[in-house]
């Protein structure tokens, strides 16, 4: 089997948390930096509140737009349970960023399933390199909680070690002028965790 | 600079590069975005039309008067156009006519997980299979240069993965084509039996000439490389089994793939060691190879069922091998269906029909297929498009014989009633078939991410237009006034009025909600100060409010709150609540 530098990033959320418009930009900031990029979207139905997962890869020349199971370099996760729905995509030695924000279904809602219990402190002891935090919390302090997005996003960059895209117009350019600053304020809060 | 595109917008590019003039759809996952696309180039009429059978006839008419023109659809919209499709196969073109097909590999939003290849075969059309955005953009060219070359129209087929992927594309000028000239022809456009019996020989003619060109064109290809393995794949799997064996093995990439390349195939079956066959559900390729007489390995190792992937492809072909990774803990993870939106105006129908445990509710494809999620739990049956009404019929017919007392109510959204729910109220009326037709009016094809309809009084290139009148329609096909409702289906009290008559009438009927889906950008607005609380003073948490779904509705804690930033006060929990716990905000 072969081998090559294509790099792998899994985004996974709720419909309605912005992970579309997150791994929009990052494939823009990386097709910028001259890489073979290859991003797939999982986005079936209008409704919110079904899972949703973004494929982001690139390298020099990338194959297939959907990341191998096991291969993810990074694994972002918008919402905790979405995190461990998808952990087996996460390779071995690979970064695990988990947004410390619930969002229930409706089975949990409903009581037919339950919301697992422990999940932090689960994923603390099986994934050594594993970032946990509240980026909803830290969207809402500067303005807008949907701006969390763009938090995970710093994060990504940061676990990716990708600070040197010019991000800032990137984000100039896909944001709308009236939320540039919030975004902007987001992005750095990221890289900084 | 290259672009990164998803496939849809790069048919939609390529097709406007190559001159396209006229562009037909009905909406369906994972096709939509194509018109959404084309209709933002001004050169290019686009519209969305009543039915997929309806856009194929009109894109079909287009070619014959001349113009270039493109029918795109979901693979089961296929099944809808197959009537004029097979006999186009016969009369040919005369502009270039190209229709793009956009199967749903793992059924990511189907009802089915048909693999729409075999249309290519069984109505001999020529057939070309993109693999990346570069691939639908140059390919979607070559294929309206070969409709014109052969005189044939071209299916186009993707898949999910290929529509909603982006990569890079390469963009160039639109190559202005003029509308050719129409002159009457009726031995190749009346296909009556004697003119089409000559048209089929004519398409014989064709098909050779086809095979020849398939064998010579550069969209097959070999990539030689080692040649212990040969790999025969095409579309997206081209990409998932160059990511599994990289350079160490041969391909044979298919992107013309009716009629296929048969000496091409015996060329590289006799290059290679040992033959697979990589392709995504049905063997289509594999059989063909096999009737060649042609050993080879795929669909023995490879599943029927689902999207395939790299790991699939993988654990295939590479048993045992050291699986490179993965976590996992000690977790159960809860099931995260899609659900009806908080605030959906569907909810309340549902609510007040699922007190009857004596209706059979046909349904039929929309948001509100989502009836059927627990605990709302309403709906028997989904088939596809239309069947709401017309299997409603069918089924009070055998109540009818067998003496039992069901009462089947049908359930359609506006879009799918002017696709198809039409045909089947007229069959209700004149075979007095004592059902109630649901037609839930929210103005908008909401499912496929809100496209207009016949309803809405707006065209895809965003000019205002007539708006059908679904009560008047209903009156014109013979529903008499009196069993016709308008409700607002947030309003409870009205809503089991209208179901309670329906219920008991003996002649067909119809209700028709009119409230617009919530998610609409106009409703949001004008909804963001609208919401509902409990006040927990009076909540006796019988969780009453609780039994019509709404995912803003929470129970944590031991109490049941509303989640404020989705919530966006409809009511339908407030009428619910027996203690009035619930309230408007002020
Ligand atoms: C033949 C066919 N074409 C298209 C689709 C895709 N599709 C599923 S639901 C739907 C439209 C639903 O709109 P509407 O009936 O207005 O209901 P809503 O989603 O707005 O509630 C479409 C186009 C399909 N399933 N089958
Ligand atoms: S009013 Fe009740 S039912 Fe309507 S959206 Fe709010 S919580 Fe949901
Ligand atoms: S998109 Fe509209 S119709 Fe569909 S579930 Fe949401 S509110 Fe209801
Ligand atoms: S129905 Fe009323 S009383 Fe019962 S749980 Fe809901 S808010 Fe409380």
């Amino acid at each position: 089997m072969k081998k090559n530098d294509t790099k792998s990033i899994l985004l996974v959320g709720v419909g309605g948390q912005g992970t579309i418009l997150a791994s929009k930009i990052l494939s823009e900031g990386l097709v910028r930096k001259g890489y073979d990029v290859k991003m797939s979207e999982i986005h079936g139905m209008s409704q919110r509140g079904g899972s949703v997962t973004t494929h982001v890869r690139f390298g020099t020349k990338v194959a297939s737009p959907v990341v191998p199971e096991g291969e993810a370099d990074v694994l972002v996760a918008f919402e905790k349970v979405e995190a461990v729905r998808w952990l087996k995509y996460l390779r071995k030695g690979g970064r695990l960023v988990v947004n410390n924000f619930e969002i229930y279904s409706l089975p949990v809602l409903t009581g037919t399933a339950k919301y697992p219990d422990e999940v932090v402190e689960k994923l603390e002891k099986e994934v050594p390199d594993l970032k946990i935090f509240n980026a909803g919390e830290i969207a809402e302090s500067l303005g807008n909680i949907k701006a969390q997005n763009v938090v995970l996003l710093g994060a990504l960059v940061k676990a990716m070690g990708l600070e040197d895209i010019d991000w800032e117009s990137v984000l100039k350019e896909l944001i709308p002028p009236k939320l540039l600053d919030l975004n902007l304020k987001a992005f750095k809060a990221g890289l900084e965790q | 600079m290259k672009k990164i595109m998803t496939g849809n917008e790069a048919i939609a590019q390529g097709a406007w590069e190559a001159g396209l003039h006229v562009a037909a759809a009905y909406p369906g996952t994972p096709s939509t975005e194509i018109l959404e696309n084309l209709s933002t180039y001004k050169d290019v009429y686009s519209e969305w039309s009543t039915n997929e059978k309806v856009a194929l006839e009109v894109a079909a008419g287009a070619s014959m008067a001349g113009g270039r023109a493109l029918a795109a659809m979901k693979h089961v919209g296929l099944n809808v156009a197959a009537d004029p499709l097979f006999t186009l196969a016969y009369t040919g073109v005369n502009g270039g006519l190209v229709v793009v097909t956009a199967d749903d590999p793992g059924l990511f939003s189907s009802q089915n997980e048909q693999d729409n290849r075999y249309y290519a075969s069984h109505a001999k059309l020529a057939m070309l299979e993109p693999s990346d955005s570069q691939e639908c953009l140059d390919f979607v060219k070559e294929a309206f240069d070969i409709s014109e070359k052969f005189d044939t129209p071209v299916l186009f087929r993707v898949t999910t993965r290929i529509c909603h992927s982006k990569t890079l594309v390469e963009t160039s000028a639109r190559k202005e084509v003029p509308v050719k000239p129409y002159a009457k022809d009726v031995s190749k456009y009346v296909m009556a039996p004697a003119s089409a019996k000559k048209r089929k020989y004519v398409m014989e003619d064709r098909i050779a000439a086809m095979k020849k060109f398939s064998e010579n064109t550069p969209l097959n290809r070999i990539e030689d490389g080692p040649k212990k393995i040969g790999i025969i794949t095409s579309g997206i799997s081209y990409n998932h089994a160059k990511e599994v064996f990289g350079d160490e093995v041969s391909y044979l990439k298919l992107g013309f793939t009716w009629p296929l390349p048969e000496k091409l195939i015996r060329k590289f079956a006799g290059m290679v060691e040992t033959l697979y066959v990589i392709e995504e559900n049905e063997p289509y390729i594999e059989d063909f190879v096999k009737i060649m007489g042609i050993q080879c390995t795929g669909r023995e190792k490879l599943p029927w069922v689902d999207e395939l992937t790299p790991e699939i492809i993988r654990r295939a072909f590479f048993p045992g091998s050291e699986e490179q990774g993965g976590y996992a803990i000690d977790a159960e993870v809860p099931p995260r269906p899609p659900v009806l939106c908080a605030g959906c105006t569907h909810r309340g129908f549902f609510y007040e029909v699922g007190k009857y445990k004596d209706i059979v509710v046909t349904g039929d494809i929309g948001c509100y297929t989502l009836g059927i999620v627990p605990p709302l739990s309403v709906t028997d049956s989904v088939i596809c498009m239309g069947a709401s009404v017309s299997g409603g019929v069918g089924f009070s017919k055998a109540v009818e014989k067998a003496g039992r007392k069901e009462k089947v109510f049908a359930v359609i959204g506006d879009s799918t009633f002017f696709h198809s729910g039409i045909t089947g109220l007229i069959d209700a009326v004149v075979n007095k078939a004592p059902i109630v037709i649901n037609i839930l009016d929210n103005r908008i094809t909401a499912m496929t991410g809100h496209q207009e309809n016949p309803g809405t009084g707006r065209t895809l290139m965003g000019e205002a237009t007539h708006q059908v009148d679904l009560k008047s329609l209903c009156m014109a096909c013979g529903v008499k006034e009196e069993n016709i409702r308008l409700i607002d289906p947030y309003d409870l009290t009205l809503t089991k009025e209208a179901v309670r008559a329906g219920y008991e009438s003996s002649e067909p009927f119809v209700i028709i909600t009119t409230s617009p889906c919530a998610l609409i950008k106009d409703v949001i607005k004008a909804r963001t100060n609208m919401k509902c609380v409990i006040d927990q003073d009076k909540c006796i948490k019988c969780k009453m409010c609780m039994k019509a779904g709404c995912p803003a509705l929470n129970f944590r804690d031991g109490i049941v709150f509303i989640d404020r930033a989705s919530c966006n006060g409809c009511g339908i929990c407030l009428q619910i609540c027996p203690k009035n716990a619930i309230s408007r905000e002020v």
